[in-house]
């Protein structure tokens, strides 16, 4: 505890508008004292889910259980942050508008609203990634990264910095915030894929074409997933990610480790929570959630086949350029073969112009990977997230559900006690279950309330996602598009400075 | 054909029907060329100062009749084919024959040069627009994927993916058209000049063939005149085989260096029509991007 306390110390020596929302009861931005209030009151609360988070924490029954899932076990985690770090903030923030009535228009407008509060801070962050830099040798090595972020936001305390990370670092990040927010309904982004063959390459030592290409891949990854996660108005406030881009050390997060004992935990509960997703049959009454479902299934589909397409494009391309490399140096040898010295020289241009085309291509494949087939890539993965949130309110149903059956029995069960007919134990029985009774009545109205509540935040989660999701395919595609054009213009440059070379020939 | 059939059960419609009108493209590609290679080759028939008179190709241009050109028979097919054999074996030995013209031993050795670096590049050439054909394919599908997610799309984002869907077929479309020009100005050339120049070795195969035996009579004319035996039949075929070994070295001679001329006007048309077209189909593709491009900022 007093570790955490040290943290917000720190952290927040003037007052900002954002900590006051983190507190329902205390208004005033006093962070610390604030957030021992919120620990507290959200003391029962905790418990309760943290009762079931190992099963919560997990997604999708279609997700391949392998070494290299990021979700973590709450439990084997190291650092301070889940268990103590206050879930309050999504919670607290909806909790007064609790008790009307599903109402999308509404619930936007209170989100809006809550923005406003906030300090009306428009979106303005860019962050990179950049610098890799292997630390360490043999097996033990790793490749460091810099993450450096320029922001006017006031959040943050400078508006210029930069911090090192590496690999397990953004691991244990996404980890937190997934034990932390996916169980009540917002899409974290998930983390790039671990590789056990490609950073093996990479610990080795081989300094070679796919060990750089494998390092670029994995940078430009950690970027974009930077991005994504901070473009999420609530995760950007987290004190997980505030720590992650801002504080010069970091706890290492060994849990994330494949061969580790919580690695083979989450393999466990995954396979164990495919069983369950599998008997839940839940009685969906809203129609909203219904088309949801289908329609991201659908997306789903869709993604992993244009990626599919894409992935082969970028295959071809890198083949052509391949191919078109070969072809100049025949064609060269072929110019130094003819006696006839025009068309000599002309064929050796030839060479030249194929062999600036075929830089041309490399390129352009890469293009098509990086902008195209990544983007795809991320999308596939982060539909599976939004699967995986839908998922969790079909659990929090069940638990609704669960908790009314045992209440059912166990009012049944006072019921027979009337005809108890020990009088001695018997009042000391009616006394136990009444205690059963309200409690499990408190668990009811809990598990309502809690149902009610993901769903609201899925709505507007969804609804963010979609917008998000249309700018940045457009935003992308754009480029995308212009990558070719510039493609196609060198190409035309190229050809025109032979044409002269080819009409020469006499 | 056979890739389409075993692709079948995995496309659309759509897909499947795109993919059957590239194919319908190629075969035209592949009869575009065919047509081509046949007028060049009537081309230079004609223009040829012996051939043009051979009272065969005038019947073929002529005679306006179905000509029922009898199929090699099996004994001429296999003739052909023996005659082959032997004559590669003969080839090697001649091979080594010392040459007598300076001429014939420089085309020789630039000949025999040529002929592999021509075979290398013919080769690349055609991989070349194997992986353009590929590119093209890929086009296909990621076209067809767009239209899906268009179709099961219901936000604005639906023009969007349209569009997109649109461009990547007209993209298809411009990609097959520089793999065929690709293959029909330069592996073509490639090809063609390949073929010719084997068959300009074997010119000077039939030659040095003659020389051998222009050689060999000599020596049987000297035996004879030893012999005091058949010498008038040894001298005519001495003379026979000079005079045949002479008018091939000039005959030789000058179809030797019409081809070299023949290859390089040749070369400069088909590389200045290679390099217009790979311009008129860049342009048209910067047309089509730009297009979409304003299409989706402007929205």
């Amino acid at each position: 505890m007093i570790e955490v306390m040290s943290m917000y110390r720190i952290r927040n020596p003037e007052p900002t508008k954002q900590r006051s929302v983190c507190t329902s009861s205390a208004s005033e931005p006093a962070s610390l004292p604030a957030e021992d209030i919120s620990t507290n009151s959200n003391g029962p609360k905790q418990d309760s889910l943290f009762d079931d988070d190992p099963e919560d924490l997990f997604a999708e029954a279609t997700e391949e259980v392998s070494l290299d899932s990021p979700e973590r076990d709450v439990l084997l985690s190291d650092g301070p942050s889940p268990a103590i770090t206050p879930i309050t903030p999504p919670t607290s923030v909806i909790t007064p508008r609790i008790g009307l009535p599903h109402d999308d228009m509404f619930t936007h407008s209170s989100f809006d609203e809550i923005e406003e509060e906030e300090g009306g801070d428009s979106f303005d962050m860019h962050i990179s990634v950049s610098d890799p830099e292997k630390v360490g040798d043999g097996m033990n090595a790793y490749m460091a990264y810099k993450v450096t972020t320029k922001t006017s936001m006031s959040v943050f305390k400078n508006h210029d910095f930069s911090v090192k990370r590496r690999f397990s670092d953004f691991l244990g990040l996404h980890s937190k915030l997934a034990s932390k927010y996916l169980h009540i309904g917002y899409i974290v982004p998930p983390a790039p894929e671990k590789s056990i063959v490609g950073m093996t390459k990479v610990k080795v030592g081989k300094e070679d074409q796919s060990s750089n290409e494998f390092v670029e891949k994995r940078r430009s990854a950690l970027e974009r997933y930077l991005m994504r996660t901070v473009k999420h108005p609530i995760l950007l406030k987290d004190p997980d990610v505030l720590q992650f881009l801002e504080s010069s050390e970091l706890p290492r997060a060994v849990s994330t480790q494949a061969l580790s004992s919580a690695g083979l935990l989450r393999m466990v509960n995954k396979a164990a929570d495919a069983v369950n997703k599998m008997t839940i049959k839940m009685n969906e009454s809203d129609a909203w959630f219904e088309e949801k479902q289908q329609h991201f299934e659908n997306l789903d589909i869709q993604l992993r086949k244009l990626h599919a397409s894409v992935e082969s494009l970028v295959c071809h391309r890198k083949e052509l350029s391949v191919n078109t490399a070969q072809f100049a140096k025949s064609a060269a040898m072929l110019g130094n073969s003819e006696d006839h010295t025009a068309l000599s020289r002309a064929l050796s241009q030839l060479a030249e112009v194929e062999e600036k085309i075929d830089q041309l291509h490399q390129d352009q494949a890469n293009a098509d990977f990086y902008l195209f087939s990544e983007l795809l890539g991320d999308y596939v993965r982060l539909i599976i997230a939004v699967k995986g949130v839908f998922d969790h309110r079909m659990k929090t149903w069940q638990k609704w559900q669960d908790s009314q059956m045992l209440l059912q029995k166990k009012r049944e069960a006072e019921a027979k006690l009337q005809f108890n007919n020990k009088p001695d134990k018997l009042q000391q029985a009616k006394d136990e279950i009444k205690e059963e009774i309200e409690e499990l009545e408190g668990k009811v109205q809990q598990g309502e309330r809690d149902f009610e509540q993901i769903s609201k935040t899925i709505r507007k989660e969804v609804s963010r996602f979609e917008k998000e999701r249309v700018k940045d395919f457009k935003a992308i595609i754009i480029k995308y598009l212009e990558s070719l054009v510039q493609t196609q213009q060198q190409l035309i440059k190229y050809w025109e400075a032979f044409l002269p070379e080819a009409k020469a020939i006499s | 054909m056979h890739k389409l059939g075993e692709g079948e059960a995995t496309m659309t419609k759509e897909e499947y029907t795109k993919m059957k009108q590239e194919l319908e493209a190629e075969y035209l590609a592949v009869f575009k060329k065919t047509v081509q290679v046949h007028e060049v080759f009537l081309q230079r028939l004609s223009s040829h100062p012996m051939l043009s008179k051979d009272r065969n190709f005038q019947i073929f241009l002529e005679y306006d009749q179905d000509l029922t050109v009898r199929r090699k028979n099996a004994k001429e097919m296999f003739g052909g084919f023996f005659k082959n054999m032997v004559k590669s074996a003969d080839e090697v030995l001649i091979s080594g024959i010392k040459e007598v013209d300076d001429f014939f031993e420089q085309e020789k050795t630039f000949l025999l040069d040529y002929y592999s670096k021509i075979k290398d590049s013919t080769a690349k050439a055609e991989k070349m627009t194997r992986s353009h054909k590929n590119i093209a394919d890929d086009y296909i599908h990621i076209s067809a994927t767009l239209n899906s997610l268009a179709a099961d799309d219901s936000t604005a984002n639906k023009k969007h993916l349209e569009k997109l869907s649109d461009l990547f077929e007209k993209l298809r479309k411009v990609e097959g058209r520089v793999a065929s020009d690709q293959e029909l100005k330069l592996t073509e050339l490639l090809r063609y000049y390949m073929r010719d120049i084997q068959a300009a070795k074997d010119l000077l195969y039939r030659r040095a063939r003659a020389l051998v035996d222009y050689e060999n009579s000599n020596k049987a004319l000297d035996k004879a005149r030893l012999k005091s035996k058949d010498i008038p039949q040894a001298e005519e075929h001495q003379q026979h085989c000079l005079q045949k070994f002479d008018k091939l070295s000039e005959s030789g001679k000058k179809e030797l260096t019409s081809f070299k001329g023949r290859r390089v006007v040749a070369f400069r048309k088909n590389l200045i029509e290679m390099a217009e077209l790979e311009i008129k189909h860049a342009k048209n593709n910067v047309t089509l991007l730009q297009g979409c491009i304003d299409l989706l900022k402007s929205n």
